[in-house]
């Protein structure tokens, strides 16, 4: 994982709340096996017209959206089903991070796993950016992971809350997978002094 | 004396390889991972490109059921896969659990079933343990007093090759669901009602632990439609404490403890209900004597309202972003504020799916088609959520039931649930289901979906618009 220290980039507002992961990537582009091209189904049902052709309305359609890195959204973000591909097709979009008043906690889990930052701010904050983002589609953040602020496109820096682990991890590019096993010894003394209660094989 | 805990509390002390600190989570310990096609093949291949193994495939089970097509069996007893990406994802599952050593219930296999369903009813899932699975409705499980939830794929790898997870410690919230049911009101529609109440949001950050008069009188298979749905008020887990109700159902399934050691794990489960004068991050409440049968007419299961009441009007909204998402709703659904939704015309009946696939929800949705038919223009699914649903609802003959109405029988697996597989819901189209989501083309790209119970499902089938299951009962 590619270690995280400053996201700097433009910014597209999709103002809708719940955004399910349904929405983030509908369950037919799930027959994957691998993590590739997912990009492609990323909002499908909102970014594409019934006839296929790109929904000149949908946010990441408009012209001044292209190359955006981070995506603001209404609160409880990415709830519904855990599938890790909406972060992926996020990731794979082009996405750094996602900027919310809240995020479903498995969304948010998975989204730190795999270095895509969620940014967590006040509902009022998150109405200002709407509104700044109105009168400037262009509208540029700057995010500070080490320490921990977002400088709106006014100046002004506001928090935002992150666990240490997971801070850590981003910053450093350490995959958590690599803490876990350096863990085998202590799972091993707890797997000989607690019962075990079931065993699939029989 | 030590300090009173609650029922989650216990469970997680008792599965703390290391206890959490400011820098770092709590290594957690994980009793039994379940995997399916989906969100596994990746996980695989991380261990692989780092030359891991499964730490204990003894503690894995794999299942095929997302991707599965629930067509009948051909002439020679197969059931046909033919979308060759579900062929590929569900070979792929095949060779992952054979190099792995991780035992299968595959396509076809007598035990094969949604994850959700199989877990309980082959006794795996037990009360005071650990389980994961790539999928959200791993909640489940909770209904057996296990600390169960969906996980992502990158935890999927970390529980193949550790059997752990890092998890910081959720809070807890206490559901109070006091009263008794009404007749034609089930456990489907306490959770619904539960959501509106409290949206898709409220539960986030907690473990819901479901308590009060109306839960101890549940099966088990009605608790774990409760637990299932956790998830939908953004709970990663819901929890029910083990009682008299749990052990029975236990007892003498397949890999339930048996004999003397069934007798000591009834003496440990009786120790983890919540002990008197332990505390809650938070309370919510619910009365079910006050409650009717559940629909939804929006585009998330908090956007529910009783059966008998109209459709919301965005003017009588609280603010200004809670008004745009129902017109954003409605515009989706195609529904009129202020309008009834009972005598809407529907086009799919979906009956099926983790939250409401087993046994005791076919026999209820078979008791409105017994000496009916399906209402014309309605195509009905019923999907039993496993091959032992299936079987044992057909050594009570209610598939016949079922097909002599009109409704098609099928094989087991999430159908129409995700729209993931053949079974869809088509664009444009009502369907009134008894599945979990009612999102924006859940069921298939463009697909109008209305969440309720069996019974409503059944209601509605046989009269082909929205129905109040009590105006069919005796």
């Amino acid at each position: 994982m590619e270690p995280i220290s400053t996201i700097t980039g433009k910014a597209v507002v999709l103002p809708v709340e719940n955004i399910d992961t349904d929405q983030i990537i509908p369950a037919r582009f799930l027959k994957v096996t691998d993590k590739s091209g997912l990009a492609a189904g990323l909002f499908e049902a909102w970014r594409y017209l019934p006839d296929g052709a790109p929904n000149p309305d949908f946010p990441l359609n408009r012209p001044e959206a292209a190359g955006a890195t981070i995506l603001i959204s209404g609160r409880n973000f990415g709830c519904g089903s855990s599938r890790e591909h909406a972060p992926w097709a996020l990731q794979d979009y082009g996405f750094r991070a996602v900027i919310a008043p809240s995020f479903a906690d498995i969304f948010r889990s998975n989204a730190l796993k795999i270095g895509l930052l969620p940014v967590t701010i006040e509902q009022a904050i998150y109405d200002e950016l709407v509104a700044m983002y109105a009168n400037d589609p262009q509208m540029a953040l700057s995010i500070d992971l080490a320490a921990q602020t977002v400088t709106l496109p006014d100046g002004r820096q506001v928090n935002f809350p992150i666990d240490a682990f997971s801070k850590y991890c981003l910053l450093h590019g350490v995959d958590q997978l690599g803490f876990l096993l350096n863990q085998a010894e202590a799972i091993t003394a707890y797997e000989a002094s607690h019962p075990q209660p079931v065993k699939t094989t029989g | 004396m030590s300090k009173p805990r609650t029922l989650f509390e216990k469970v997680w002390d008792a599965h703390l390889v290391r206890p959490e600190t400011p820098e770092t989570p709590a290594v957690l310990y994980i009793d039994l991972h379940l995997i399916h096609e989906v969100t596994s093949p990746q996980a695989f291949t991380e261990l692989r490109q780092r030359g891991l193994r499964v730490r204990r495939p003894d503690k894995t089970l794999g299942t095929m059921d997302h991707s599965t097509p629930t067509t009948p069996r051909n002439h020679l007893g197969i059931i046909p896969v033919i979308d060759p990406m579900a062929i590929s994802q569900l070979e792929q599952l095949r060779k992952n659990c054979a190099e792995f050593g991780i035992p299968l219930f595959e396509l076809g296999d007598e035990n094969q079933g949604i994850v959700h369903v199989i877990g309980p009813e082959q006794g795996l899932t037990q009360p005071g343990m650990t389980i994961v699975c790539g999928d959200s409705h791993t909640s489940t499980h909770g209904a057996f007093g296990a600390l169960a939830f969906g996980i992502g794929t990158s935890e999927v790898g970390h529980v193949l090759a550790t059997q752990c997870l890092l998890q910081r410690k959720p809070k807890t919230c206490a559901v109070r669901i006091d009263g008794r049911l009404g007749p034609g009101v089930t456990a489907k529609d306490i959770i619904l009602a539960l959501i509106a109440k409290y949206g898709v949001g409220g539960g986030t950050g907690y473990v819901f632990e479901y308590m009060g008069e109306a839960i101890r009188s549940l099966s088990m298979e009605e608790r774990m439609t409760i637990c299932n749905m956790s998830i939908e008020g953004g709970a990663r887990a819901g929890m029910v404490a083990p009682d008299d109700t749990t052990f029975e159902y236990i007892a003498g399934r397949p890999f339930a403890p048996k004999g003397a050691d069934f007798e000591a794990a009834v003496a440990r489960w009786r120790t983890l209900p919540t002990d008197e004068g332990a505390v809650f991050d938070h309370e919510l409440t619910l009365s079910a004597s006050e409650l009717k049968p559940m629909i939804t007419y929006g585009t998330n299961p908090g956007m529910g309202i009783p059966i008998d009441a109209p459709v919301p009007r965005p003017e009588d909204m609280p603010d200004a972003r809670s008004r745009a998402a129902l017109d954003k709703a409605l515009a989706y659904m195609g529904l009129e504020p202020g309008k009834p939704l009972l005598g809407h015309p529907v086009d799919v009946v979906f009956i099926g799916s983790c939250t409401n696939s087993r046994l005791s929800d076919l026999r209820q949705a078979a008791q409105f088609f017994r000496g009916r038919k399906v209402a014309p223009g309605v195509r009905v699914m019923v999907v039993p959520g496993s091959q032992q649903v299936k079987r044992a609802a057909e050594a009570e003959g209610l598939d016949r039931i079922f097909k002599e109405a009109g409704a098609e029988w099928r094989e087991a697996g999430c159908s129409a649930c995700l729209g993931m597989n053949d079974d869809k819901v088509p664009p444009g189209k009502y369907a009134v289901s008894t599945s979990n989501r009612n999102f924006e083309g859940r069921q298939g790209p463009g697909a109008r979906t209305m969440l309720a119970s069996p019974l409503t499902a059944a209601a509605t089938a046989v009269t082909g618009v929205v129905t109040d299951p009590r105006t069919l009962m005796n």
